[in-house]
């Protein structure tokens, strides 16, 4: 098994976090793992992406050409990557904030809106993301989350995990 | 098995690597993409009681290294190739008075300021000495973050042992990727085994240190070369590593350095289910360069392929390895281009 996800959105979605949590949590189930981030000079509200690749192999390149998994969350990064994904590949896409005619999507940032941080839309994608994959643990997610959440705002923990189980949710009612 | 591993890029592992390793001054000048080592730097090397300074300059930098060096301590610097080549002129000084150090270069696209991808391209520089005179840095060049820790142990031990700078060579994939890494009490000889009797420490109630790299007594100059050629000679006996794969029955040998041998090591695995009789040879020490994986290869063996992120840079050693004796063929990519599996098995197979 080998899966190579590319997540992108705007400068600012934690998207660089997304991948983090992702990766954090296949290396505590054993995967082999990458996590490469697009640098340079970042902005909030510019192009934000990372690529990681999750394997039961040794990984040589961390660089994803063409893509198992795509994570969308927002319209500019529908357009760059839309082409990046593989033949039956997995497009995950934010449908609050981008459209595409064949892949309906799940409102993420809504989600997170009713929830009540926009910024836990990225937890709530990771949901999706991996209720559709199957891949990773749900209790290992809440682990990597925990572990990840700044010691001085405890609070986020919470907020982080229902954003994700509302994610997976999100999947079930909707198939 | 869960506990001891950690998510880590490369840049902060040289960084976490040097500390273990016992690096007491770090200066530095930030540019991409090495910034999270300097950051990492900046945060960590005073919790822990070392000096961290962020210079003015990248030749203030390495400059600072000659001093804290002189002074006996371990001492490094990094940066990203554009900065490397203002570095050159402190590194021959380093050279010519003989003092350890070690230097990160984070690659990435060049000539000039290039851009910010990741590059293979200054192998010359680091292997043939790069600033003036006869002198060489020895060269190390990690595939992963778990070696860009671990390798940084190896180059403090290497610079203190032979009293000679150390080039850690990696690239932007490898300052910006995040793995695994497992922090482990480095298999390292103690500091304590290198005593820096030369060392400006104070000379009171012993005779007065000098440290120099200028000579010009007659024939004096001449001497130290000499002796500084029977130093790099020991070093290329004693210290060239290599790892080899599938060389006993290899009929194509691939030969590749850091990131490439990582992305060429995958490719030998994936033809190697396939019945492909393919082998490798990644170089760790690019400096002394492991002549000697080349001189015992297998009779079925018919080309060599080097695989490179430069337009043919480390290929003329493996050429000068073989002397002839087999086509040596390269696939390289230039200014932040990146051989991908594909092309290097598309490659393979034109030259079956």
């Amino acid at each position: 098994m080998t899966e190579r996800i590319i997540i992108a959105g705007a400068g600012g979605q934690g998207i660089m976090l997304l991948g983090k949590v992702l990766a954090e949590a296949a290396m505590l189930e054993n995967k082999f793992v990458t996590w490469l981030p697009a640098y340079g000079a970042e902005v909030r509200g510019g192009k934000a992406f990372c690529m990681v690749i999750i394997s039961d192999k040794e990984i040589g390149s961390p660089y994803i050409s063409k893509a198992d998994s795509l994570i969308i969350m927002n319209e500019p990064s529908l357009h760059h990557f839309k082409n990046r994904l593989r033949e039956k590949g997995f497009l995950v896409l934010n449908s609050s904030l981008a459209k595409d005619a064949l892949v309906p999507g799940y409102p993420f940032t809504d989600v997170a809106l009713k929830l009540g941080n926009l910024k836990v839309a990225n937890m709530v994608a990771l949901g999706s993301y991996l209720a559709l994959k199957n891949m990773l643990s749900r209790e290992t997610i809440s682990e990597v989350i925990k572990k990840m959440a700044p010691k001085d705002k405890p609070e986020l923990i919470e907020i982080n995990q229902k954003a994700f189980i509302a994610g997976g949710d999100l999947v079930k009612k909707n198939g | 098995m869960k506990a001891n591993k950690i998510l880590m890029s490369g840049n902060e592992a040289f960084g976490e690597g040097a500390i273990q390793a016992g690096c007491q001054f770090y200066a530095g000048y930030p540019i991409t993409p090495q910034n999270e080592l300097i950051a990492y730097m900046a945060r960590h090397m005073p919790e822990r009681n070392k000096v961290f300074i962020q210079a003015e300059s990248e030749l203030a930098a390495i400059n600072m290294v000659f001093g804290a060096s002189a002074a006996g301590m371990r001492a490094m610097t990094s940066s990203s190739s554009p900065g490397i080549s203002l570095k050159q002129e402190g590194i021959s000084y380093m050279a010519g008075s003989q003092l350890p150090g070690v230097i990160v270069n984070v690659m990435r696209g060049g000539p000039g300021l290039g851009n910010i991808s990741p590059s293979q391209s200054d192998y010359f520089q680091a292997t043939r000495g790069g600033g003036h005179g006869d002198y060489h840095s020895i060269v190390i060049a990690p595939a992963s973050v778990q070696e860009a820790y671990d390798f940084m142990g190896l180059a403090f031990d290497l610079a203190d042992k032979y009293r000679n700078t150390v080039i850690v060579l990696g690239d932007g994939i490898l300052g910006q990727m995040m793995e695994p890494l497992r922090l482990s009490a480095a298999n390292q000889t103690p500091q304590t085994e290198y005593q820096k009797p030369w060392a400006l420490t104070g000379c009171k109630g012993r005779k007065p240190n000098i440290i120099r790299s200028l000579y010009l007594g007659d024939g004096v100059l001449e001497a130290l070369n000499v002796s500084l050629q029977k130093k790099y000679q020991l070093i290329q006996q004693e210290e060239a590593r290599y790892e080899g794969l599938f060389l006993d029955d290899a009929e194509i040998i691939l030969v590749a350095y850091g990131t490439m041998s990582r992305i060429s090591k995958v490719v030998v695995n994936n033809l190697r289910d396939k019945g492909k009789k393919i082998g490798m040879i990644r170089p760790i020490t690019l400096w002394p360069f492991p002549k000697k994986a080349f001189s015992g290869l297998p009779a079925m063996c018919s080309k060599l392929l080097v695989v490179e992120m430069s337009c043919g840079q480390m290929v003329e050693d493996v050429r000068l390895s073989v002397n002839g004796k087999y086509p040596v063929e390269f696939l390289g990519r230039a200014g932040g281009g990146v051989p991908a599996e594909e092309e290097i098995i598309e490659k393979i197979e034109s030259i079956l």
